[in-house]
């Protein structure tokens, strides 16, 4: 595999051939926040908070797909890529219901962290908040639309990693919603198992468990572990329990 | 069949043609249907049967004559008469004197050189008005297949590609990327399995040239494609077309089942080793799956949602193999090309963007319908000689090209060629060919309103600023023509189309905001004038800084 060398924000860096810009970014300290990305789930494009500039190319590249060419000069903390990803947020505020304090992830949300990050301190549109549906309807876990940001980590990590395609996209644009199966309860589907990978890879309160209450809820951030899906109710068994044992 | 069986079929052809004595052909384009084109035929064909003349004369229904709104459309062949709105008693007045007589019935007829004619150049639609749109032996006695039989007679693929390179032909859906070049890419990416793509998704309200020519001279695109699969090493093609094009659909699904009963579809091409077959695929008719990714996840039977590139389709296409997508006006332009050779071609329109455009002109000019024109032409001769200027009454205000993804370009920048950089410089873009004409009725932040509208609802909703941000532009748009909005409104409008613009995901998003933006550089006192003054704004900036005085 060959390796090919480019600089961002003026350090030299070596990738190998096929990583990504956020790959070597992460791998090196360099922070780019990101939203939709997930590692161990096929990266997107969706969210654009990853966006970064190249040199000689006026369009923006998010980090989470582009690959660096050798030579290439990337930035990824200029004031414009700043002011973009602060606005990125503030339209996701504007989106859906984020009310903070009474939410299951209140102090572990993504978003929450994000508008931290950026100094998000009002917002200039008008709240949209539609009306979306809450599905009570599963055994152990709820989905709640008016806080879904639409990154599709559910849906990806149901579909490439559990293999169920339990959840999906239904609408357009600003209607987009996330549905299970053919649009049913989620309680009803036939292809869940129930294995909660998707509850704990939803960056923010959209996915929970049955019973979490303010606060008490933690996602994941990194790598998905969940290897194991055979388990009783709030024990998931992860690459580290493995270890452990 | 063999090469010389084809040009065997093309001279029987001509032969059977020959012995008529009147060739009547009708628009039967979706355009003069639905004013009427069955009425006229049966009209035409009863008067034809009563004069006892019916076998003396061959009436055909042909592709669209292009001055749609004067339709329905016929046209004797022969003396090259074209008649307009023509009704049941017409239909019969032009067999009674015309056709009977040799009496042309001149109060019903539209003069040829009309400017909206003679200004025109046809390359694209030039079997319109010539031969019958279902019939693949008419399209081969006007040379239809000759480019076929020159590239597999003699052209290597690297010869086809270095023709239409030295064409120096980009791409008709939008953005004029140089098609050689995307098929040298497609044929330099080692693969098992290639594709060829037509993309008939045409998506933009009001557009109807790739529609026309599917319907009026199919066979032209499945010839581009067929070379086009030579060229690059694929051996399917797929034509992805809307539902909402029955006509289209159905004269696509003749003229594959046609050219493979003659061996010009299908394995071992006129007894050649080429194979290359076409499917057909539909779709609900998405905006969005005009959008090359997304159309090609569609066809794969997935959600159309764009994905970002690179990797482009010419590397990583249908099912990850490497793809050649181009729009058919794209593909309708190769058999010429190939048969004339490519410096015929760039005798055409100008250096950097040779050969014609087709345009869907509408909105408030005198002539709209479908027009083709040399590249380089200006704006205004489009505008004033081609759709003869706007209405008696009322003045000029701006043109829209590019429709959704455009921009308006107002009376100063009328002398503008078209051409795609130039298009660019003013703002909007060549697109696919919607060209609407606005009077001074027309109110700018409304025009903008609308086109928002259509890509808010038209959003995939994959990438935040464009499933949020066009929510917002489109509601600030709602809230500054109903007067309601403030000079702060008016700064976010414009800061959050840009953020738009430059964040996007795919082009829907990237080019939304531009009917906006253009029409605040043009037009932009249509909008202050529609704002409401802010508390700050009393406290005027500029006064502030002058009392300061060293601050400026
Ligand atoms: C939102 C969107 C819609 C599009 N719609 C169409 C379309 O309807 N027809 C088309 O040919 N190209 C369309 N395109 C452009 C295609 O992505 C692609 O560039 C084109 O098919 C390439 O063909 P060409 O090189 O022959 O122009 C669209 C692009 C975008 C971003
Ligand atoms: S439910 Fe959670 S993981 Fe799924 S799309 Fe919404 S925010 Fe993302
Ligand atoms: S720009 Fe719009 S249409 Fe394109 S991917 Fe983003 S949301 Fe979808
Ligand atoms: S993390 Fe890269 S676009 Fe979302």
């Amino acid at each position: 595999m060959g390796v090919v060398t480019f600089t961002m924000d003026d350090v030299q860096y070596s990738a190998n051939e096929g990583d990504t810009i956020l790959k070597v970014a992460r791998d090196n300290g360099v922070h780019i926040p990101t939203l939709c990305f997930l590692e161990g789930l096929s990266p997107v494009g969706a969210c654009r908070l990853c966006l970064v500039e190249i040199e000689g190319s006026p369009k923006l590249f998010p980090a989470c797909t582009t690959k660096p060419a050798e030579g290439m000069i990337v930035r990824t903390q200029t004031e414009r890529l700043k002011k973009y990803r602060k606005m990125i947020v503030e339209l996701l505020a504007s989106e859906g219901n984020h009310q903070c304090a009474v939410c299951v992830v209140n102090g572990h949300c993504e978003l929450q962290d994000l508008a931290y990050e950026v100094g998000l301190d009002h917002v200039r549109f008008p709240y949209l908040y539609p009306a979306k549906t809450l599905d009570a309807s599963h055994k152990e876990f709820v989905i709640d639309r008016n806080r879904c940001v639409l990154c599709t980590r559910c849906v990806r990590v149901c579909h490439e990693v559990e293999g169920a395609h339990v959840w999906d996209i239904a609408n357009r644009g600003i209607n987009c919603e996330i549905i299970a199966d053919m649009n049913t309860p989620w309680g009803e589907s036939d292809l869940c198992t129930s294995c909660g990978k998707c509850v704990r890879v939803c960056p923010v309160g959209a996915l929970l468990e049955k019973g979490a209450t303010v606060g008490e809820l933690k996602k994941e951030r990194g790598f998905v572990k969940v290897i194991v899906t055979a388990r009783s109710k709030h024990e998931w068994i992860t690459v580290e329990d493995h270890e452990e044992e | 069949m063999t090469i010389e069986d084809l040009h065997e079929l093309a001279e029987k052809e001509r032969q059977r043609q020959a012995q008529y004595k009147y060739r009547i052909l009708y628009c039967s384009s979706a355009g003069c249907v639905s004013s009427g084109c069955e009425a006229a035929r049966t009209a035409l064909k009863q008067a034809l049967e009563e004069h006892g003349v019916a076998k003396q004369c061959e009436l055909v229904g042909t592709g669209c004559l292009g001055m749609c709104g004067e339709g329905p459309l016929v046209l004797v062949h022969n003396d090259q008469t074209l008649y307009q709105r023509v009704d049941a008693t017409i239909a019969r007045k032009i067999v009674e004197e015309h056709i009977l007589k040799g009496n042309i019935v001149r109060e019903h007829t539209i003069d040829l050189n009309d400017p909206f004619f003679a200004e025109q150049k046809k390359i694209v639609l030039e079997n319109m008005g010539k031969i019958n749109a279902e019939s693949i032996e008419e399209y081969i006695a006007a040379d239809g297949y000759s480019a076929l039989v020159k590239v597999l007679s003699g052209m290597t693929p690297e010869d086809v590609i270095s023709e239409i390179r030295r064409s120096n032909l980009r791409g008709r859906g939008g953005a004029g990327y140089p098609t050689g070049l995307k098929w040298d890419i497609v044929r330099k990416s080692p693969s098992d399995q290639k594709y060829v793509v037509c993309n008939a998704d045409e998506g933009d309200p009001g557009a109807f040239m790739d529609r026309s020519v599917l319907e009026g001279d199919p066979h032209r695109v499945l010839e581009g494609m067929a070379i086009a699969g030579y060229a690059v090493g694929a051996n399917q093609g797929y034509i992805y077309v809307r539902a909402e094009y029955p006509l289209a659909i159905e004269r696509l699904r003749l003229a594959i089942k046609q050219a493979e009963r003659l061996g010009i579809l299908g394995n071992r091409i006129l007894e050649s080793n080429f194979n290359f077959h076409i499917d057909i695929r539909i779709g609900a008719g998405a905006f969005v799956c005009g959008e090359e990714t997304a159309l090609i996840r569609s066809i794969m039977g997935r959600r159309g949602r764009p994905r970002p590139r690179p990797p482009f389709p010419s590397e990583k296409g249908l099912w990850d193999k490497p793809t050649v997508i181009n729009n058919v006006e794209t593909f309708a332009n190769v058999p010429p090309i190939i048969r004339n050779g490519a410096s015929w071609f760039t005798s055409i329109g100008t250096q950097k963007s040779p050969g014609t455009k087709v345009f869907a002109l509408a909105g408030k000019v005198k002539r709209t319908g479908l027009i083709e024109v040399p590249m380089g032409i200006s704006l205004r001769k489009v505008v004033f000689d081609i759709g003869g200027g706007t209405p008696d009454g009322s003045t000029f205000k701006a043109v829209q090209t590019g429709g959704p993804s455009g921009g308006c370009i107002p009376e100063q920048h009328l002398d503008l060629p078209v051409d795609y950089e130039s298009l660019q410089s003013v703002g909007s873009i060549m697109g696919s060919g919607g060209m609407i004409v606005m009077d001074n009725t027309s109110d700018m932040v409304d025009v903008a309103k609308f086109f928002m509208e259509f890509c808010m609802d038209e959003s995939c909703g994959k990438c935040i600023p464009c499933r949020v941000g066009t929510k917002h532009i489109y509601m600030m748009l709602d809230k500054i023509v109903k007067e309601e909005g403030t000079e702060e409104d008016f700064a976010l409008l414009q800061e959050l189309c840009v953020m738009v613009k430059e964040t996007s995901l795919c082009g829907l998003g990237q080019s939304a905001p531009n009917p906006v933006l253009s029409t605040i550089r043009f037009f932009r006192e249509e909008y202050t004038k529609k704002l409401q003054p802010t508390s700050c704004y009393e406290g005027n900036a500029s006064t502030i800084t002058e009392t300061n005085g060293e601050q400026k």
